[in-house]
């Protein structure tokens, strides 16, 4: 059984389409990529995952139980957050409250300050600056903080939408090992990128959206092999 | 010294319209919806005290808190059974909910109270202080004083607490609060119940000095309107200090000018101020 599986997802705003078909499996432990252009529908299937919008039709089953539909707090508490695209970081608020914020639904309270600790070690940059104002920071040290935040919440999948985007190549670098730490401490992601190439290097598996619909997927190597995802998402 | 009087009568006086401010400011804040029956709230908050003083004979240490009461469960009730549904639909249904709400109270207040003034018994808090040729009466030294204290406490309680945090993230990214967990609903009907009760408070302090009547809000709610653009909006600071500088500015007015007067100075101020800075005189750009 996966940890995450999405069958047939359909998402409507309004009249409009936001994804049709979309399905994908997360195994726990993996790194999956969701990949597409822009407005394939990778953020609508993580906010329809992170219970922000609700499906039009499909399922989405968590450790085989079906969530979909269900409102976001309770999502968060099931173990899944979401890093949002655009980061949408309480920008009035410091370091630490947005931090502590991320810890809303953390059901033992004593766990608080070992999440607050094992953020500041993996971002160091976030101790020094815990009493800065969320909205004073350079974009790199809003991802690490956005990153944080869905950490604070000791989640086992771990949703991102876009970390690169905006970002500096060595800070896509720096997000892209963080990354990997986690996955090595036992973390699953779920990662949706436009940027094909960095996604694909560190994906165990990735699914390919057009149109709101999944099109392709396999491993990371595979993917990163085959000619149309090349020719359509990596310049050549 | 006529100078130091005038001035410390209006900032007692403004303290209470911070107070008041206050609570339209967090409502604000939190869903940018102006409650137009926040007046009404002030109204329906003195004729708790009145009611209080008269049927149970209690004195402002209890009738204050449970003017405060009413008003919290006035606004957690008038969120959920109105504003909610409203909220979906256009700016216009916003403002006319919250107008018709307003106008819904008052005119339940003169069926029951028909138009007539009331007041409570000025023995209540009675007699004046004399410090250094500073004559201040007890009623509006109370007044001021626990207006003050509960605005700093407010402004403390958004800023320094875990639930203050919760409120002022729901009212800066309401999806990003979903995300981390929190249910906005609750948080929003809390604000409604502080908003109201800070109207609640400052209804039933104003009428330790001033006559009640079911258009007594109009006056007052005005002058929340002007302390809340001025100290910008969404700022409780901001309507501490806009409603300090706008009770000293009224006070002054009055002695020089005429009380007649101190309207007009005070709402030509309040143009002239937003055409200078639309954001409100304290409010970020
Ligand atoms: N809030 C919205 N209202 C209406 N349409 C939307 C909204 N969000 C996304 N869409 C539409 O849904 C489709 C998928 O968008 P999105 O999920 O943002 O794609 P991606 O994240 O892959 O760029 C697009 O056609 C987009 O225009
Ligand atoms: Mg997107």
């Amino acid at each position: 059984m996966s940890l995450l599986s999405v069958k047939d997802l359909a998402v409507r705003y309004g009249d409009l389409i936001g994804v049709g078909a979309v399905t994908l499996a997360v195994e726990a432990g993996q790194i999956v990529a969701l990949l597409g252009a822009n407005g394939a529908g990778k953020t609508t299937t993580l906010n329809a995952i992170a219970g922000l919008v609700p499906p039009a039709g499909g399922q989405i089953l968590w450790q085989g139980k079906p969530i979909q539909g269900l409102p976001a707090h309770q999502i968060v508490s099931r173990g899944i957050a979401l890093s949002p695209e655009g980061w949408r970081l309480f920008t009035g608020q410091s370091v630490e409250a947005n931090l502590r914020l991320g810890a809303t639904r953390l059901a033992d309270r004593k766990q608080l300050p070992h999440r607050l600790d094992h953020v500041f070690t993996l971002f160091p940059r976030l101790a020094e600056r815990r009493r800065q104002q969320a909205g004073t920071m350079s974009g790199g040290e809003r991802q690490m903080l956005a990153l944080g935040r869905a950490l604070m919440s000791a989640p086992k999948l771990l949703l991102l939408d876009e970390p690169s985007l905006g970002l500096a190549p060595a800070v896509v670098e720096q997000v892209f090992a963080t990354l990997l730490r986690l996955k090595a401490e036992g973390l699953t992601l779920l990662l949706a990128e436009q940027s094909a190439e960095l996604a694909l290097e560190v994906a165990d598996r990735a699914y390919v959206l057009q149109t709101g619909a999944t099109v392709l997927s396999g491993t990371g190597a595979e993917l990163a092999g085959n000619a149309e995802v090349r020719r359509a998402y990596l310049g050549g | 010294m006529i100078l130091v009087q005038l001035v410390t009568d209006g900032l007692l006086v403004g303290a209470v319209y911070a107070l008041l401010s206050s609570g339209l400011t967090l409502i604000w804040g939190m869903m940018n919806v102006v409650n137009f029956a926040h007046g009404d709230f002030v109204m329906l908050a003195m004729y708790v005290a009145f009611i209080a003083v008269t049927t149970l004979a209690i004195g402002p240490a209890l009738f204050v808190p449970l003017a405060a009461l009413v008003l919290f469960g006035v606004g957690v009730v008038v969120y959920y059974a109105l504003i909610r549904n409203v909220m979906r639909g256009p700016m216009l249904a916003q403002i006319l909910s919250t107008f018709g709400l307003g106008l819904v109270l008052r005119y339940a207040m003169f069926w029951v109270f028909s138009a007539n003034f009331v007041s409570l018994p000025d023995t209540l808090v009675g007699g004046v202080l004399s410090v250094d040729g500073l004559r201040l009466q007890y009623s509006r030294l109370l007044a001021g004083v626990v207006a003050l204290l509960l605005t700093a406490a407010l402004h403390l309680m958004l800023t320094r607490t875990a639930l203050g945090s919760r409120l002022l993230a729901v009212a800066e990214d309401r999806t990003a609060a979903m995300l981390v967990g929190i249910r906005p609903d609750p948080m929003q009907a809390l604000a409604w119940g502080i908003g109201a009760a800070c109207a609640g408070v400052a209804g039933a302090l104003i009428a330790l000095f001033f006559y009640i009547s079911p258009l007594v809000g109009d006056s007052l709610v005005l002058i929340a309107f002007v302390t809340v653009c001025l100290g910008g909006f969404g700022s409780v600071p901001g309507a501490l200090f806009a409603g300090l500088a706008i009770g000293v500015i009224e006070s002054l007015s009055s002695w020089f000018i005429g009380a007649a007067w101190k309207d007009v100075v005070v709402y030509g101020l309040f143009l002239l101020a937003l055409w200078v800075r639309p954001q409100g005189l304290l409010g970020k750009s």
